[in-house]
């Protein structure tokens, strides 16, 4: 089964629901798009990433209801350093899509949407405790796999496998 | 350590109240849980979990690792059910690759996943029974988890850690007696969870505890991001093993037990239907399974056959390069689901093209049903606590990674 190539033009797949969707409610939302191995990727812009998720999850047609994750990946050093991940998941259609929103690297930041999905809670700190990503608005942002006291984040590339001795 | 003394801000509302520490060592946290309860008496005001005790940084040891290195990996996130996690990695990194594979290797991994889903199912009933009292479940479910290990041990030479997927395929031929093993397991064991059944079910005693208690609705559910028994025993019907089916799960015909009432005995109807649906499924696994290879034809991914690698020259030459050099994935990112004992174990692995993954994330199915934790404690009592905590079934090991 050969791979077939990523589609990563926003015109051959703005007719795809949810992204069909986010360009009629507001067109500088959506940064692009990726069409790759059967998984839809939608690059949010960061600052209407909470109304995105609020329409994402009340569309009648296919209600993304579920937050199946939240995450990140640092590309360091290339700018912008960060992609937040989230992985919704509509369990009466059972379809799924990925929202991601890039950060830049000194101070990230983003809107939380603990409001829209409050599973969010515990992804997000997680995300904060490894990588440092502060989520404006979430009620209770603090470590939770790490030591309170710990120093650094572990998950970021420019940490060392075995820590600072 | 002095996240062991900082206390998180539950601090005293009203002179009523007291704060009172459950854990990190406390049988019925089943591992380091640390809970923080505020109580008026016998009542819980607020809780709140603690965790990250079990934290060994998994994922930042991936991204060191070969794509064929991190599988043993897996094994150890959720202890109690190795082979989903071995089967939710490997299926990743195969999409990413693109990779095919034959149909007894798809066979054989829903056979000893279903086996999997068995055997931590009775870990959990058994500890679970004993946490709220009954102990003697918790000596019948570890007789047949037993032979369960025992065909684990037959299969990939470990009981636990088995670590027997491999990228493109299975690590080894089932070995000569493991079918017939299976299905004498199989036949024996409907009637074994009627023994269980008639311990509890009916059990007036573990009706009192379990009914009513620790409830949460289908809508709290889905929005604190819970997942499997605990969210089908709220009355929400999904089950990604027949809804977005992977590894030949459509395939097989089985049922997917709901129940509406959400409350501890939801879920524990829940999971003794799911023993019984789990061995339909083993059983079916073992009437239609296809003869054939075990390991895809991808000679630069899979390891060849020990008896190939000391008669010819390529076969030698791939061994050498994929144990030295891996093998390079193409770029891309994929998230795969699967249905774990305990909900949406997810593998969210990203490639930069080189043979070790720039990312994986596991989605922990334990870590969002957690989250329910206070929704359903919070208003009752201290003893119900404990049951709440059973009833989610939760595996530090995975919470933590």
């Amino acid at each position: 089964m050969p791979l077939t190539p990523a589609v990563t033009d926003l015109q051959q797949l703005k007719t795809h629901p949810a992204i069909a969707k986010l360009l009629a409610w507001n067109s500088a939302a959506v940064e692009g798009a990726k069409f790759d191995r059967d998984e839809t990727t939608i690059y949010i812009e960061r600052s209407w990433l909470r109304e995105a998720c609020v329409l994402l999850r009340d569309d009648p047609g296919c209600p993304f209801n579920f937050l199946s994750d939240v995450t990140c990946v640092d590309w360091f050093p290339s700018e912008p350093r960060f992609e937040v991940v989230y992985q919704l998941l509509s369990i009466p259609k059972k379809e799924r899509v990925r929202l991601k929103v890039r950060l830049e690297g000194t101070a990230p930041a983003i809107d939380t949407v603990t409001s829209v999905w409050p599973a969010a809670n515990y992804f997000e700190r997680e995300v904060f405790d490894l990588f440092g990503i502060r989520f404006t608005g979430h009620p209770y942002l603090r470590r939770l796999l790490m030591p309170e006291d710990w120093e650094g984040y572990p998950l970021r590339k420019d940490y060392p496998v075995e820590g600072y001795r | 350590m002095s996240h062991l003394t900082t206390m998180p801000e539950l601090e005293p509302g009203q002179d009523r109240t007291m704060i009172l520490n459950m854990g990190p060592q406390h049988p019925s946290t089943h591992g380091v849980l640390r809970v923080i309860l505020e109580i008026d008496g016998e009542n819980v005001v607020r809780i709140m979990p603690d965790i990250g005790y079990l934290h060994t940084g998994i994922e930042k040891t991936c991204e060191a690792k070969f794509y064929q290195q991190v599988v043993p990996l897996t094994d150890r996130i959720d202890y109690l059910c190795p082979l989903t996690n071995n089967l939710c990695y490997v299926l990743a990194v195969e999409k990413l690759l693109g990779l095919e594979i034959p149909p007894k290797a798809q066979w054989m991994r829903v056979l000893l996943n279903e086996l999997t889903r068995i055997n931590s199912h009775l870990v959990w009933l058994g500890t679970h029974a004993m946490d709220i009292g009954a102990l003697t479940v918790f000596l019948y479910c570890f007789r047949e988890r037993e032979d369960i290990l025992r065909l684990f041990e037959a299969v990939s030479g470990q009981r636990m850690m088995t670590s027997y997927f491999r990228i493109g395929g299975l690590a080894l031929e089932p070995p000569l007696g493991f079918f017939e093993q299976t299905r004498k397991f199989a036949d024996r064991f409907p009637g074994k969870v009627d023994e269980y059944e008639n311990l509890l079910t009916g059990n007036p005693i573990w009706m009192m505890r379990t009914k009513g208690v620790a409830k949460i609705t289908a809508e709290d559910a889905i929005a604190l991001g819970a997942s499997g028994p605990t969210l089908r025993g709220s009355g929400v019907d999904f089950d990604l093993r027949r809804d977005i089916p992977y590894s030949g799960y459509e395939n097989f015909k089985f049922k997917v037990p709901v129940s509406r009432e959400g409350d501890v005995f939801a879920r524990y109807m829940c999971r003794v239907q799911e023993l019984r649906e789990s061995i339909a499924i083993v059983q079916q696994a073992l009437d239609g399974m296809p003869e054939g290879p075990i390991k895809a034809d991808a000679p630069k991914i899979v390891l060849p056959d020990r008896e190939k690698m000391k008669t010819q020259m390529e076969a030698l030459i791939y061994h050498f390069k994929i144990i030295t050099e891996g093998f390079a994935v193409p770029e891309g990112e994929v998230y795969q689901a699967v249905e774990s004992p305990r909900g949406e174990m997810g593998y969210y692995v990203v490639s930069d093209g080189t043979p070790k993954p720039y990312r994986v994330h596991m989605r922990a199915a334990c870590l969002a049903n957690m989250q329910t934790l206070p929704k359903m404690c919070e208003g009752r009592l201290l003893a119900d606590v404990i049951a709440a905590i059973g009833s989610i079934d939760i595996v530090l090991g995975e919470i933590d990674r």
